[in-house]
């Protein structure tokens, strides 16, 4: 299955388990904030679950995205990118919240979110500063469903950045089997509950 | 002459409506302590506190005197109105039975935990699992660095610090004094804090 989602819309799909879903930048200023919500419709990722579980304060290949209840929800396989922000969160879009409705959902399933594509550096004292340019057209990030899943994607530009939103690409189909290699235990330990 | 006056144990959390105007202190009495908190509109619980908002509107992970709290309408809920303390977090979320056995293992399964304190007072007033969204940890120090690290330190707070939340608007406090002993949050010995409320 493949979708070009335009800039400034929104979409939610559902990934079954085994399956992997592949973002690709259509455009140097693209952004993909991310909800992600895990098969019973309540369990919902949780950043910084995610973030101190694995000693991290980005997204990167290499991770396990984690739930509210400490399941794993997906594996992050491959980045062409090393950094993607989930510290910035994202102004819920009407169309967004349209995607929410028509699975029930309301700003109350609103959490955390990770902004593909976007970096938002950090300085020595933990100060922010949008990094523009940091996605080039092609970057892409690859994650495997660990349970059925239904993810949002908004692609209305980040709210730090001073250019139009950019397109993103989706395309889905089967996991590759086996890796990433080197996860931490916490992150197999969130696999295992799931397997 | 103060409208609140209370000690929470560690393990122990408080559901406090604060009106507008009102000011809300915490008192880290032995120091080293976290307090999970949660704000929301106290007319609509969906207009609720937003740590990544929050951290986003001042473009700096860390919260301390200025700091605006933010809700996920965008709306200020509050804002840091004193902090003798310096420093303190609100990317690292609280502490779950669930996140326990993910970071320390089966063993920590049924240790209590913040969440366990915030869904028994949040019932209260309607909050639920959907309503419980990514906190503020008054007093703890969880550093990220330039390279993308994250991590949890020793406290920067110490007996006797405090921090002051002035309310915006109409709030729901939702606060666990946070009974981990997993790691240095509590400085190893979870310890009691002291509410104090002026409205
Ligand atoms: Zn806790």
């Amino acid at each position: 299955m493949k979708h070009d989602i335009p800039g400034d819309a929104a979409w939610s799909v559902p990934v079954r388990a085994g399956r992997a879903i592949t973002l690709t930048a259509l455009a140097e200023n693209a952004n993909a904030s991310m909800l992600i919500i895990g098969s019973d419709r309540l369990d919902r990722l949780n950043i910084p679950d995610t973030l101190k579980s694995q000693m991290t304060a980005r997204i990167h290949a290499g991770l396990v995205l984690m739930s509210d209840r400490g399941l794993a929800l997906a594996t992050v396989t491959a980045s062409t990118l090393d950094w993607h922000d989930c510290l910035t969160g994202s102004i819920p879009s009407p169309l967004l919240l349209l995607e929410l409705a028509k699975h029930g959902l309301s700003e109350a399933d609103l959490h955390g979110s990770i902004n593909f594509f976007t970096k938002v550096g950090i300085d020595a004292d933990a100060r922010l500063a949008f990094v523009p340019g940091h996605a080039t057209v092609g970057a892409s990030v690859t994650l495997r469903a660990e349970q059925d899943l239904l993810v949002f994607i908004s692609t209305a530009p980040h709210v730090l950045a001073t250019t139009p939103a950019g397109g993103v690409g989706v395309q889905i189909g089967a996991a590759e089997a086996g890796g990433p290699a080197g996860l931490r235990p916490e992150a197999l330990r969130a696999l295992e509950l799931v397997r | 002459m103060s409208a609140l006056d209370q000690i929470v144990e560690p393990g122990a959390g408080a559901l406090l409506t604060v009106p507008a105007g009102g000011r809300l202190r915490i008192v880290d009495l032995h120091g080293n302590q976290a307090v999970d908190t949660l704000f929301y509109d106290a007319h609509d619980i969906d207009n609720r506190y937003s740590a990544f908002d929050t951290i986003r509107a001042q473009q700096a992970v860390y919260l301390t005197t200025g700091s605006r709290l933010m809700s996920t309408r965008g709306d200020e809920l509050g804002i840091i109105s004193d902090d003798t303390c310096g420093r303190h977090d609100t990317v690292g979320g609280a502490c779950s039975q669930e996140s326990n056995v993910i970071r320390y293992g089966g063993h920590t399964r049924h240790q209590h935990a913040c969440r366990q304190t915030f869904l028994t007072l949040g019932a209260h007033a309607g909050i639920g699992q959907r309503q419980l969204t990514h906190n503020v940890n008054f007093f703890m120090n969880v550093p990220v660095t330039p390279s993308g690290e994250l991590k949890f330190d020793d406290g920067l707070s110490a007996p006797g610090r405090y921090v002051e939340v002035t309310a915006s608007r109409d709030l729901l406090v939702l606060i666990s004094n946070c009974p981990q002993i997993n790691n240095p949050c509590n400085g190893w010995n979870p310890t009691p804090v002291q509410l104090l409320g002026w409205w």
